[in-house]
């Protein structure tokens, strides 16, 4: 499967890149990205590579920032999803019995939901600002981790060297995180990945419609909320930060796959 | 079968009662009063008090839950905040025109996804393949309010094809690449699911023809899958219709969600919120009975 390989080094090689862009930021960006550079909206040149927005703040300096957002924003709660994914779900498929009958109820209840349509209304009752973006984004997204750790844990827990840790009164806590946890853990890095790719793609929405991150901090997504009344006149600023999303989230699918193929994980 | 039947639609009872008590404690826990955003600040607090009753507001949050839910069951959903109309008769003034979304590009997906996945199966790794693996995952990777707006830039603000706005063609190709780009990728994987079992392979070893080994044998069974990915893909369907009516301006239930999770109009949010989930339930149910008529290897029932 060589085709695989390449592309997974390619998403390797962009996330990495815009990992970097986005912590030397301030050392890379050409300007101070809320500063008005221009009197008005200028499209690419040798001076703003990315263009300028309706204000004249560089595009190219925001974007940079903004990736600091979509990154740091994907990263976090993709962290919150995961923790409370493989805790429910890990003393769910363990312990089984009522507690499992009501998580798993409770994550149909939850995955019934259009979940941008949660998303937003939470969104719209707290103040908008980076912080509530990862929380919420994290506490409606841990339903698919639950699910597959829980089918992991019911699948490993009757495995030989389980009984055998138990016969030798070994404490519940430790069989979950030292032996059932770890032989459990591929498809948990696999659904971080792509996990970290939706949280990236549900940040843009939500700032694009205005409930996520605010100016004058930029995210790409916001960036794209700007751009909507300058279609005609700047199509750069709409074309642009789209692009970055897309390479970003595409990367991360091809990581996300490159994992599956090497961790052996199904589905 | 009956009975699988009848215990799926008795378990729907507690899953909606569920849902309309997360969303319903979620939006009256907020802190601040809908009124606010409705009545002019200056009006007197005897005349606020009025509408908070006439609202039902000035009850505790759990008397107001259950004076909804016995309400609900009758399938009255309270009025509008904005409109003061019933909003059981605003969903049904929208639902049609978010339906005449949907309900095309399911199928336009479907048509463009069986022949895709199963060519790219068939012929794995070839450069039809390759071409159509990037391009489901660019499908899969790109953030639909923009691939809205570049159509609206490309067909709409450069060449004058289309309409921005209330026209259904380009919000129902946004739709149809959203859904198209993973169900394509579904189907490649279960035609070469398929492909690798050993009645194909008793298949071609009796000498079979190809084309009836894949059109008899294979892609029969390599569109079972398809059926339960439908199913459960209506949930992104809905919240796909969300934004992408938002952005084109098209009058229906997911525009009017937006809208009203923006007014804090709570009967209206509780409505559609309730009416979707009913619809993906019902989805998520349908996909499964269907799977099981086309499929007499699953058993819901234990076998006598």
């Amino acid at each position: 499967m060589r085709k695989v390989n390449s592309l997974t080094i390619f998403g390797v090689a962009v996330i990495a890149f815009f990992i970097l862009a986005a912590i030397f930021a301030p050392v890379l960006a050409p300007f101070n990205p809320d500063e008005m550079t221009e009197s008005e909206i200028q499209g690419p040149s040798a001076r703003h590579l990315f263009g300028t927005d309706d204000l004249g703040r560089d595009l190219l300096s925001r974007s940079l920032y903004g990736a600091r957002v979509s990154l740091s924003v994907g990263l976090v709660a993709v962290v919150i999803a995961i923790l409370i994914g493989t805790l429910f779900g890990a003393v769910s498929g363990y312990y089984g019995g009522w507690f499992d009958g009501f998580i798993m109820r409770f994550v149909d209840v939850m995955l019934a939901f259009p979940s941008i349509f949660l998303i937003l209304a939470i969104q719209t009752m707290l103040t908008p600002n980076i912080y509530n973006v990862m929380v919420v984004i994290g506490l409606t997204s841990w339903m698919g981790v639950a699910r597959l750790v829980r089918g992991g844990f019911l699948r490993i827990r009757e495995v030989q060297y389980v009984e055998a840790a138990r016969a030798s009164g070994c404490p519940d806590f430790r069989i979950i995180f030292r032996h059932i946890l770890p032989n459990a853990s591929g498809p948990i890095v696999v659904a971080a990945t792509l996990g970290m790719a939706g949280a990236v793609l549900t940040e843009s929405a939500l700032s694009f419609l205005g409930l996520g991150v605010q100016p004058p901090m930029s995210s790409w997504g916001n960036m794209l909320m700007d751009s909507q009344a300058y279609m005609r006149d700047a199509p750069w600023m709409a074309i642009i930060p789209g692009l970055l999303i897309l390479l970003t989230v595409l990367s991360l699918y091809f990581i996300g796959e490159g994992l599956r193929e090497k961790l052996n994980v199904r589905g | 079968m009956h009975k699988y039947i009848a215990k799926r639609l008795l378990l729907l009872v507690p899953l909606l009662i569920g849902i309309s008590l997360v969303s319903f404690f979620v939006m009256h826990l907020a802190p601040g009063d809908p009124t606010s955003l409705f009545i002019d600040p200056n009006v007197k607090p005897e005349e606020l008090a009025r509408v908070r009753a006439n609202w039902g507001l000035d009850q505790p949050v759990y008397i107001q839950y259950f004076i909804w839910l016995k309400n609900a069951v009758l399938l009255d959903f309270g009025r509008s905040y904005t409109t003061g109309q019933p909003v059981i008769g605003e969903i049904a003034e929208r639902l049609p025109l978010t339906l005449l979304l949907m309900i095309p590009s399911y199928i336009l997906t479907l048509l463009i996804c069986i022949p895709i996945g199963v060519i790219s199966a068939v012929k794995k790794n070839s450069w039809f393949d390759n071409t159509f693996t990037i391009l489901s995952f660019a499908g899969m990777a790109i953030p639909t309010f923009w691939l809205g707006l570049m159509l609206m830039l490309l067909f709409s603000v450069q060449f004058h094809f289309l309409p921005a706005v209330g026209n259904i063609v380009l919000p129902l190709i946004t739709m149809t690449i959203g859904s198209l780009a993973g169900l394509t990728r579904y189907q490649r994987a279960a035609m070469l699911e398929v492909l690798n079992q050993d009645f194909i392979r008793t298949a071609r070893a009796k000498g079979l023809p190809e084309r009836i080994v894949i059109f008899k044998h294979a892609l029969r069974n390599a569109l079972i899958p398809i059926v339960t990915i439908l199913g459960l893909s209506l949930p992104d369907l809905f919240g796909g219709a969300f934004i992408i009516e938002t952005i084109f301006a098209w009058p229906g239930m997911g525009r009017l969600g937006v809208q009203s999770i923006f007014q804090r109009n709570y009967p209206v949010i509780m409505g559609i919120v309730m009416f979707s989930a009913l619809l993906i339930v019902l989805g998520n149910l349908l996909a499964d009975i269907s799977y099981a008529l086309v499929d007499p290897r699953i058993r819901y029932e234990k076998s006598k």
